[in-house]
């Protein structure tokens, strides 16, 4: 503080800092302290087969989906804003992918690019209201809950004549190349080379238990890493922390606040985009129920990882980790002898537990007391 | 260091071209008069203290020195010329930079991420173009060295900081940017003593870098103990320009104080003011 302080190196001074104290100030601690507790919980209470291989997919799975909008939620959330519009995006996302493939036939090299186009202008339509009005993302974006998921379900009686339901994109998709890119299992090859020499578990006639690892947990992985370099290296990921820090500073400083903001909303419906594409392939058909109220589970899994509410903290890696813990509490329930309505129960309680654990974490970082 | 003495001051020669140069400014809102008829002047290496009550005007003055709010009458001459900037960004770019109480720092990010906020560097091309988040740290550590504040570690948040530390990371990040008019917006206001002595001792440091410093305050002891010339603002007119030592503390209070006071002063002191 004065100037009689010795100068020292800046290394020295990191070192001063101990490991532990760093790692709690990290926004991720808490998400990977939870996975910890979640797992160890459910090693003593959930029959042995949840963590054998077949049985961490099986809770990886529904936690990729749920991943891929969790980690698009966090970086909004990052950025200040709310999207509680990215579950009825799925939907719509979907209908406008089942459109593209089943009503005019296109092949999916055309049809999922289009599909992440629109999405990202439905993005960009919600992001340039709360932009332009100044309104609070959590009013417009509750508006777009309720606009999509209706035009989801109108849309799909207009495609399908009459029912909520558009089925037969397995059919029409089978035998596009670009199919397995977003469905089915990745590395067959790797597995069925494992089961060969006895590395996986194997049924009785020599094919392995697990075929591949589900595209969707690879897209999950990619995406995680992808959003976590983008945030900690790069200019962008320092507009978005302080866009959601203090967008009036952040714009005195030259930070260009509304295209960051509005570029988030569009990323945003295009992680549910890419998850309408792969439950819809996967699925072979497109309903009006397509993420119903993942909004708020993503949102869950987002302040899980660390996310602040009120924006400018969080971190996509920690949303990878409050996604994992959401599918292993709704799937690892199943291997125990809980009632499985336990679930929400669980869930709420984790929320609350995260909420107060971040605020904490938040004051430590600032220095409040 | 609340010793004066410790403070060389600017002692800039009356030659010495000043950066920005202010006559007789007006600027008038609808029918309200703001800015009544202000000189003022800045000069490479100086503090120059504007000191005014609330109300006098000076955050009209600041948003016409930067450029936000052209004069109604007047002249405003930036290195000689006329100056005409659109926008805040220009006058930046140009190098006036005005650090407002606010300070436009984020609390929850890191002192680098502050510091390169929005002008943040890179390395690589393409798609591998990234915040050079390594260079970031270096310079900013060495930028607080140079200011007198040693940090734990770059990534430590700004909010983990004191008021004082904080605005002296503004200042250092204006003047990094190369700022040459660094105009600072009550910058003790909200400080304790120890706090503010460490902002006056980096406005030392600042001027004694050739950047001229134009020190907005309504507090006379700060003021005089970096101050190398003193104008007072009132009603939105300046009543002219000191020199230090030419004038005393219990002067400039007067001054600030307006009209009355200073009939008042006149009488007692003989006419000396």
């Amino acid at each position: 503080m004065s100037d009689t302080t010795p100068h020292t190196t800046a290394d020295e001074r990191i070192k001063a800092e101990p490991l532990f104290s760093r790692l709690m100030k990290r926004p991720e601690l808490g998400a990977i302290a939870g996975v910890v507790l979640v797992a160890i919980f459910f090693l003593i209470t959930a029959d042995s087969a949840m963590f054998t291989t077949s049985g961490i997919i099986n809770f990886l799975t529904p936690a990729a989906q749920l991943g891929i909008l969790a980690i698009g939620a966090s970086m909004l959330m990052i950025g200040g804003e709310f999207d509680l519009s990215i579950g009825s995006m799925v939907a719509f996302a979907g209908l406008f992918f089942g459109i593209c493939v089943m009503v005019w036939g296109l092949p999916l090299i055309i049809a999922i690019p289009m599909t992440f186009l629109f999405s990202a202008f439905v993005g960009a339509i919600n992001g340039t209201i709360v932009i332009r009005s100044g309104l609070p993302s959590f009013i417009v974006t509750l508006a777009f809950l309720f606009i999509l998921r209706g035009l989801s379900l109108v849309g799909l009686k207009w495609a399908s004549g009459g029912s909520t339901q558009l089925r037969g994109v397995r059919d029409a998709t089978e035998n596009d190349w670009l199919a397995p890119i977003f469905s089915g299992d990745a590395f067959p090859a790797l597995f069925a080379w494992l089961a060969e020499h006895d590395l996986v578990e194997t049924f009785k006639n020599g094919t392995p238990k697990v075929t591949g690892i589900p595209v969707e947990i690879i897209w999950f992985v990619l995406l995680a890493l992808v959003a976590t370099y983008i945030l900690l290296r790069t200019p962008a990921g320092n507009w978005i922390f302080a866009a959601g820090g203090d967008a009036d500073a952040a714009s005195n400083s030259g930070v260009p606040v509304k295209r960051v903001k509005v570029s988030l909303f569009m990323v945003t419906a295009c992680c549910a985009a890419l998850v309408a594409i792969i439950t819809v392939i996967d699925a072979g058909s497109t309903d009006a129920r397509r993420g119903f109220q993942k909004e708020f589970e993503a949102i869950i899994a987002a302040v899980i990882g660390g996310c602040l509410l009120t924006g400018g903290y969080g971190s996509a890696i920690g949303a990878f980790f409050g996604s994992i813990i959401f599918g292993m509490v709704v799937i690892g329930l199943t291997y125990t002898n809980f009632d499985q309505d336990w679930f929400q129960v669980f869930l709420g309680g984790m929320l609350l537990i995260a909420v107060l654990f971040n605020n904490a974490i938040r004051k430590r970082v600032t220095g409040e007391r | 260091m609340t010793d004066n003495s410790k403070f060389h001051h600017g002692d800039v020669d009356d030659s010495v071209a000043p950066i920005v140069q202010m006559k007789d400014i007006e600027k008038h809102f609808g029918n309200i008069i703001a800015l009544a008829g202000v000189s003022f002047d800045i000069r490479p290496g100086e503090c120059h203290c504007l000191l005014g009550d609330n109300g006098a005007g000076k955050s009209t003055f600041i948003k016409t020195m930067s450029g936000v709010h052209q004069p109604t009458h007047g002249e405003i001459l930036f290195e000689g010329k006329p100056m005409s900037f659109a926008t805040p960004r220009d006058s930046m770019e140009a190098g006036i930079a005005t650090v407002f109480q606010d300070l436009a720092m984020i609390p929850l990010m890191s002192v680098a991420r502050n510091f390169f906020m929005g002008r943040e560097p890179t390395k690589g091309r393409g798609l591998a173009k990234r915040f050079d988040v390594d260079r970031a740290n270096e310079i900013t550590m060495a930028e607080m060295r140079k200011m007198g504040i040693n940090l734990r570690a770059p990534d430590q948040a700004v909010g983990t900081l004191s008021g004082g530390e904080r605005q002296t990371v503004a200042i250092a990040r204006a003047v990094y940017f190369g700022a040459k008019v660094l105009i600072l917006d009550e910058p003790t206001s909200a400080l304790g003593v120890r706090q503010t002595s460490n902002v006056l001792a980096t406005i030392d440091k600042v001027r004694s870098q050739g950047v001229g410093v134009v020190f907005i305050s309504h507090n006379v002891r700060h003021a005089l103990a970096v101050g190398d010339r003193f104008t007072v603002l009132n009603r939105g007119k300046t009543l002219g320009t000191a020199k230090r030592g030419e004038i005393t503390p219990e002067e400039l209070q007067d001054l600030m104080a307006g009209g009355q006071e200073l009939a008042q002063l006149e009488g007692s002191l003989g006419g000396t003011v």
